[in-house]
């Protein structure tokens, strides 16, 4: 199973402001009746992205000028609440290939990396300055660079950061452990057996 | 060297260190519900892998599960659909699934303990959040997303970090009317929504050891509410009186050995922490939240918060979409504000105990007219026990509808929802916007006597006043 190594992506962002979004607004609960993660990308944000009757309200992503970005920027602690991997699914789904915000929720942070979608840190006056190029010229590429752990757009670049096992991770095609846990096969065993809960 | 609880419970379970630095660690107990396993099931067959260990992985369900509607087909097909296909998987791998008509099915946080399948010293997973719940045992137990819930059913491990721990410590007697909800929803106000990323949770001191395994469980089934993904009291007496007889306990001359080695994983006097904090019980009151992030709480004798006083821009402009989603007026009491919905049940709070206090104050009194009150027992067991002891009577009685077990109004992924901008008074864990299911619906947690106490008065209210608690 070779992965992708995503050492760095390039594309157009848009800009969620505020704090705490948490999975619910992401994807809210009702869309979670589903046997598979399919069809996701049409209902993230769906309730503030559309009024109560269901009819269509501003929203950044919904801008034709933003239409095909990539990034999603956002303010701190984004992804906190539900384990659901549908937040991250419907994220990715919607056409998202990366997300810069201050700073994620633990479960959320975990999910995204296991997809390959990187979640990378930023200073808030930094996201200010990528919100505000974005503002300007919806059509500035933004580069998130896992290497340089750098942000580069608009002839200006700001430092951004990722945690160390994620970005090794990303940067070495192994976001994805599940090849890696198999091939641990005999040393499960043997932790295995020096624990009596575990015995068949 | 001095350990704590989740280092030994940590180090017994690596498995290896992968490549990134991260540790392969081993789940010795796999919980699945209905709406994260799916896909899980489905990566798995694509890659054609098999579950590992069947017979350490158990299932039940509980979101979408209708909890006024027992006979299948359910009248929802997606919620039928679902139900189906965790019917199917089960069947197909060889997993214990606790059914409707095992008697065994609830909420998976509740049927967990009262299987006993969640014991002290060992590693737990669940699709869930609020798997952190069975951190109340002395085992360390982790929510996670259906990408690792495929990495449990195929390997028995997941690849994970470290996480530092934090000691929270809760000295003395809490006060009439205060219960182990308050607990918990004063600690996320001090540390914030996002103050225990990075960290499990260590809860100690004398409040924690006197309380049941049942107010325990209340408490560290909200960690991840503060950002702290688990959280764990240490094992001890209360512990194993909980889990003797229980029908996954061990049995004969094996608890003994398993009361001895769950002793062995409590952390070491001397343990270092990588932050400690300490409460006083007597500080705590009965709490309510007034903003939508259960970090945004006050106690019930004060006024919900007002912009102009904010201490940073952050909590000014949170304050602000706060009071304008929940349609507060800011400065003024909460106490007295009307609501239309109380909602009694949830894995935070839908266990016997819970059912019992509540109880005991709305014997002989009416729910307030114009107020939908329903009660949800968390599983069929808690159910039953209700029953037997005619709880279920004094509350229907009090005009709380008494239903079957399931998450309920909690997410409303099924057909408990709020409608409109509803208020409801919530047991539950989370008042995110639209999380009862209406997206301009709005929640209140509290405990479930503070419940009582705002649906019998039709507005939020000190349940100490309204039941003459001193």
């Amino acid at each position: 199973m070779a992965l992708a190594k995503i050492t760095s992506l390039t594309g157009r962002a848009v800009y969620v402001p505020g704090n705490d979004i948490d999975t619910d607004r992401i994807i809210p609960a009702r869309f979670m009746k589903c046997v598979t993660f399919d069809g996701l990308g049409e209902f993230v944000f769906f309730d503030v992205r559309h009024d109560p009757q269901g009819n269509k309200i501003e929203h950044p992503i919904d801008k034709p000028a933003h239409k095909g970005a990539t990034i999603l920027l956002s303010g701190a602690n984004f992804g906190c609440g539900s384990s659901r991997e549908h937040a991250p699914q419907a994220i990715s789904k919607a056409g998202f290939k990366a997300i810069i915000a201050e700073n994620f929720a633990e479960i959320f942070f975990g999910n995204s990396t296991t997809l390959g979608m990187p979640c990378v840190t930023a200073a808030r006056e930094d996201i200010a300055k990528i919100a505000a190029a974005v503002e300007a010229d919806p059509q500035t590429e933004i580069t998130i660079d896992l290497v340089k752990l750098e942000a580069r757009f608009a002839g200006q670049t700001v430092k951004i950061a990722q945690r160390e096992s994620a970005r090794d991770a990303l940067v070495n095609g192994r976001w994805d452990a599940i090849g890696e846990l198999i091939d641990g096969k005999a040393d499960v065993l043997k932790t295995a057996a020096t624990l009596p809960y575990l015995a068949a | 060297m001095p350990k704590s609880l989740f280092q030994k419970v940590w180090d017994a379970h690596t498995v290896r260190t992968l490549a990134n630095g991260q540790t392969q660690l081993l789940i010795g107990t796999h919980l699945i519900h209905e709406v994260t396993s799916p896909q899980a099931f489905g990566m798995l067959r694509d890659l054609g892998l098999k579950v590992a260990y069947p017979h350490r992985t158990f299932a039940t369900v509980d979101h979408i599960i209708p909890t006024n509607e027992l006979v299948e087909p359910y009248a929802d097909s997606l919620a039928q659909a679902m139900m189906d296909e965790i019917r199917k998987n089960c069947a197909e791998f060889g997993i214990t699934f606790f059914d409707r008509a095992s008697g065994k099915q609830g909420v998976v946080h509740i049927v967990g303990p009262e299987q006993g399948l969640t014991q002290p010293g060992t590693t737990i997973a669940c699709g869930d959040s609020h798997t952190s719940t069975h951190g109340a045992f002395g085992a360390i137990a982790f929510g996670i997303g259906t990408s690792q819930v495929r990495d449990v059913l195929a390997t028995q491990t997941m690849a994970l970090g470290v996480l530092k721990v934090r000691r929270i410590e809760v000295n003395g007697k809490l006060r009439p009317g205060v219960y182990a909800k308050d607990v918990i929803l004063h600690i996320i106000r001090l540390t914030g929504v996002n103050g225990g990323t990075g960290f499990a949770y260590e809860y100690a001191g004398s409040t924690f050891d006197a309380f049941t395994m049942e107010e325990r469980m209340t408490v560290c089934n909200m960690s991840i509410e503060g950002g702290a993904r688990v959280g764990y009291v240490n094992p001890d007496e209360t512990t194993f009186a909980y889990l003797k007889g229980r029908p996954y306990s061990p049995k004969g001359a094996e608890w003994d050995a398993a009361v001895t080695r769950w002793k062995s994983y409590a952390s070491d006097p001397g343990a270092t922490y990588a932050d400690v904090m300490k409460i006083d019980a007597a500080d705590i009151a009965p709490s309510v939240t007034w903003g939508i992030n259960p970090g945004q709480g006050i106690s019930i004798t004060e006024n919900v918060p007002s912009p102009e006083n904010a201490t940073s821009a952050d909590e000014k402009a949170g304050i602000i979409e706060a009071l304008e989603y929940m349609k507060l007026p800011a400065g003024k009491p909460i106490k007295g504000t009307k609501i239309n919905v109380a909602f009694l049940g949830s894995c935070t709070n839908g266990r016997l105990s819970d059912f019992r206090e509540v109880a005991k104050y709305v014997k002989g009194r009416k729910v307030a007219a114009g107020v939908k009150a329903i009660a949800v027992p968390g599983s069929q067991i808690v159910a039953l026990q209700c029953e037997k002891e005619g709880i279920d009577k004094v509350l229907s009685e009090a005009g709380f509808e008494w239903r079957a077990a399931g998450c309920s109004m909690c997410l409303a992924m099924n057909p408990d929802k709020l409608i409109g901008d509803q208020l409801c008074a919530s047991s539950s864990n989370r008042n995110f916007k639209g999380r009862q299911g209406s997206i301009t619906g709005r929640t209140i947690l509290m405990s479930p006597v503070m419940v009582a106490a705002a649906a019998v008065t039709g507005a939020i209210a000190d349940a100490r006043e309204v039941f003459s608690v001193n």
